[in-house]
């Protein structure tokens, strides 16, 4: 476990290249403890590839990646495993699996004595307990993200990587999956997540990182960063970010037609 | 609710126990000539070994034709079944087999290599020119049919094909240059038979074998997490590409061993695990030792049947579960397009 003070990831000057393109120029970004930090951009923005590299998946053409004061590549498949779990947008499961099975599999290949307790906790927390018996393959799209949530959290790590974990949800479910998120974050943990829903990021993240063709063009606290005119040049569309109340962050919506 | 309607995995073994307890008496005792169970044990406790007072046609058979023959139905079957549990799970798709693959093939080409290049005098030459060609048919068929991380179901079967196409090729090729003798060895392989079961393929497939399940065993939790795709199986920790190659040599040692005994035995290790993983469900711990179960009883069974049905003739044992395989193998994948989920 790291130290309070130095961050729980950090990556220095990211650069992925792939043939003649430039996916990621030189992406730096940090997460600490008890940070719910967004990855947020166009389609195509690189953002998956910068989740890739922070998981570990791909290696970067030049840059590191630090989990605490260890380097990435020092970090075997089952350390790596202890240090990040990750969601992906979406797991096709092979063959009738139950709900239960799926998430213990978040557990990894050595099943121990006090294994079953983070597994319960985890499908308590995610409200997937009585449908344990289910097969994950028989369940909706919403039901079969929070399983996989379930997974990655019964795998029980400090970090946790998710790509778009609210894109197949409808309203409510991303309300409460996020709020699940969000108490995870206030419990201590650290969460990198990549979202293409503004708003998510706007009322959940502490900090926000806008990419744009590779390239990190903005980053900060959600409300300093996602203003209006630099969403507006990012997406290349007028967007206007409205104050609704006190109570709520500013939301963010396309201008009307009339407008453009 | 409650989709769950499984069996318990321990009644499910002891009942399969029972089940092949049963069947290796009746197959002992059933055949052109037959031994009567009282028989069975008297010739049992005699012991092998030939001396005043055991020198009967039923010690002769029980202990010279129908005991290895039963062990090596055993054995084969176990084998086949468990190669193809570990298969789909690697594989991630039900309807990988060591046969409809190619690896039966490949590996019946390395011992038909072996026998025209008349290495079957030396020790072990065949199983390893069959383990050989084995192993190499399911790295090449492995190999074409991954895009992005996803075994291409469409792309396994096509180049299923191919390597069969080629398996048979080459077996016509060695039959091509064979003389008589040759021949008759060559046409054994490609049909599948336990007719010539003897105690020395019993004995060099046996070890193999044990070795094999055993190995099979301890990929048991990482074949189920292989179910969650490689990069999510490896987010947990699993070391897919280091798993993969060893569960394909696993694959490779078995099947190619099954086949060096007793020729390509096809789709035992398709319709075994698949009807399995309905009654237990798919979790790789309980399905390896139940699979090895049902393996061996239904190739006994299957074997009583190909010397029995048209008796004294014998029918190839792999003809007969190709007769009933291949059709279940089409209803498999029928099946399973009607149901897209289920693809991969």
């Amino acid at each position: 476990m790291t130290s309070t003070t130095s961050p729980v990831i950090k990556c220095e000057n990211i650069s992925v290249i792939r043939g003649s393109a430039t996916i990621l120029q030189q992406v730096s970004l940090h997460a600490n403890r008890g940070e719910l930090v967004a990855i947020l951009g166009p389609n195509g923005a690189g953002k998956s590839t910068l989740l890739g590299v922070l998981a570990g998946d791909l290696e970067p053409d030049s840059g590191s990646v630090h989990f605490g004061n260890r380097q990435i590549s020092q970090l075997d498949n089952r350390e790596l495993a202890r240090t990040r779990a990750v969601l992906p947008q979406r797991v096709n499961i092979s063959f009738p699996y139950s709900v239960e099975e799926v998430v213990e599999m978040g557990r990894g290949p050595k099943l121990g004595a006090d294994d079953q307790n983070l597994v319960e906790s985890a499908m308590l927390r995610l409200d997937v307990s009585a449908m344990r018996n289910r097969l994950y393959r028989s369940l909706s799209i919403g039901e079969q993200a929070r399983v996989s949530m379930a997974r990655i959290l019964a795998q029980d790590t400090q970090l946790l990587l998710l790509d778009e974990p609210t894109a197949v949800l409808d309203i409510g479910q991303q309300e409460k999956l996020m709020r699940i998120v969000r108490s995870l974050v206030d419990e201590g943990r650290t969460v990198i997540a990549v979202f293409h829903d503004l708003n998510v990021a706007m009322s959940f993240a502490d900090r926000v990182i806008l990419l744009q063709n590779g390239k990190q063009v903005a980053s900060g606290a959600p409300r300093e960063t996602l203003t209006a005119s630099t969403l507006s040049s990012i997406y290349e569309h007028r967007i206007d970010v409205i104050k609704v109340n006190d109570d709520t962050g500013p939301i963010v919506i396309p201008s009307p037609r009339s407008r453009d | 609710m409650n989709d769950l309607r499984r069996l318990n995995p321990k009644i499910v073994a002891v009942a399969l126990t029972i089940a092949l307890i049963i069947v290796v008496i009746n197959a002992l005792s059933t055949g052109a000539y037959t031994i009567p169970f009282s028989e069975l044990l008297k010739v049992l406790f005699q012991g092998p070994a030939t001396n005043a007072g055991t020198d009967s046609v039923s010690h002769a058979i029980f202990w010279n034709v129908r005991l290895p023959r039963v062990i090596l139905a055993i054995v084969v079957g176990a084998s086949l079944a468990v190669a193809g549990v570990v298969m789909q799970g690697v594989f991630r798709n039900p309807l990988a087999e060591p046969a409809t693959v190619g690896v039966s093939g490949g590996a019946a080409v390395g011992a038909v290599i072996a026998i025209t290049l008349g290495l079957s005098r030396i020790t072990l030459g065949v199983q390893v020119f069959a383990f050989i060609g084995g192993t190499l048919a399911t790295a090449v068929v492995y190999g074409l049919s991954r895009v992005d991380g996803k075994t291409d179901i469409v792309t396994l079967i096509l180049t299923g094909i191919a390597i069969n196409a080629l398996s048979g090729a080459l077996i016509g090729l060695a039959v091509f240059i064979a003389d008589d003798d040759q021949i008759r060895t060559v046409t054994f392989w490609s049909l599948g038979s336990l007719g010539l079961a003897t105690w020395r393929a019993v004995a060099m497939v046996l070890p193999l074998a044990i070795v094999g399940i055993a190995l099979s065993t301890k990929f048991s939790r990482t074949l189920d997490l292989m179910a969650l795709g490689d990069r999510s199986a490896e987010h947990v920790g699993v070391p897919v590409e280091r798993v993969r190659l060893q569960t394909i040599a696993i694959v490779g040692l078995l099947a190619s061993s099954a086949v060096a005994a007793t020729g390509i035995i096809a789709f035992v290790g398709l319709i075994v695990p698949h009807i399995l993983r309905l009654v237990l469900g798919p979790k790789h711990r309980d399905l390896l030792w139940s699979s090895a179960l049902l393996g061996a009883i239904v190739t006994l069974l299957a074997d009583l049947a190909a010397r029995t049905l048209l008796s004294p003739a014998e029918l190839p044992l792999g003809v007969l579960t190709a007769l009933i395989g291949a059709p279940f193998f089409l209803w498999l994948l029928r099946k399973m397009r009607s149901s897209e989920s289920t693809w991969t």
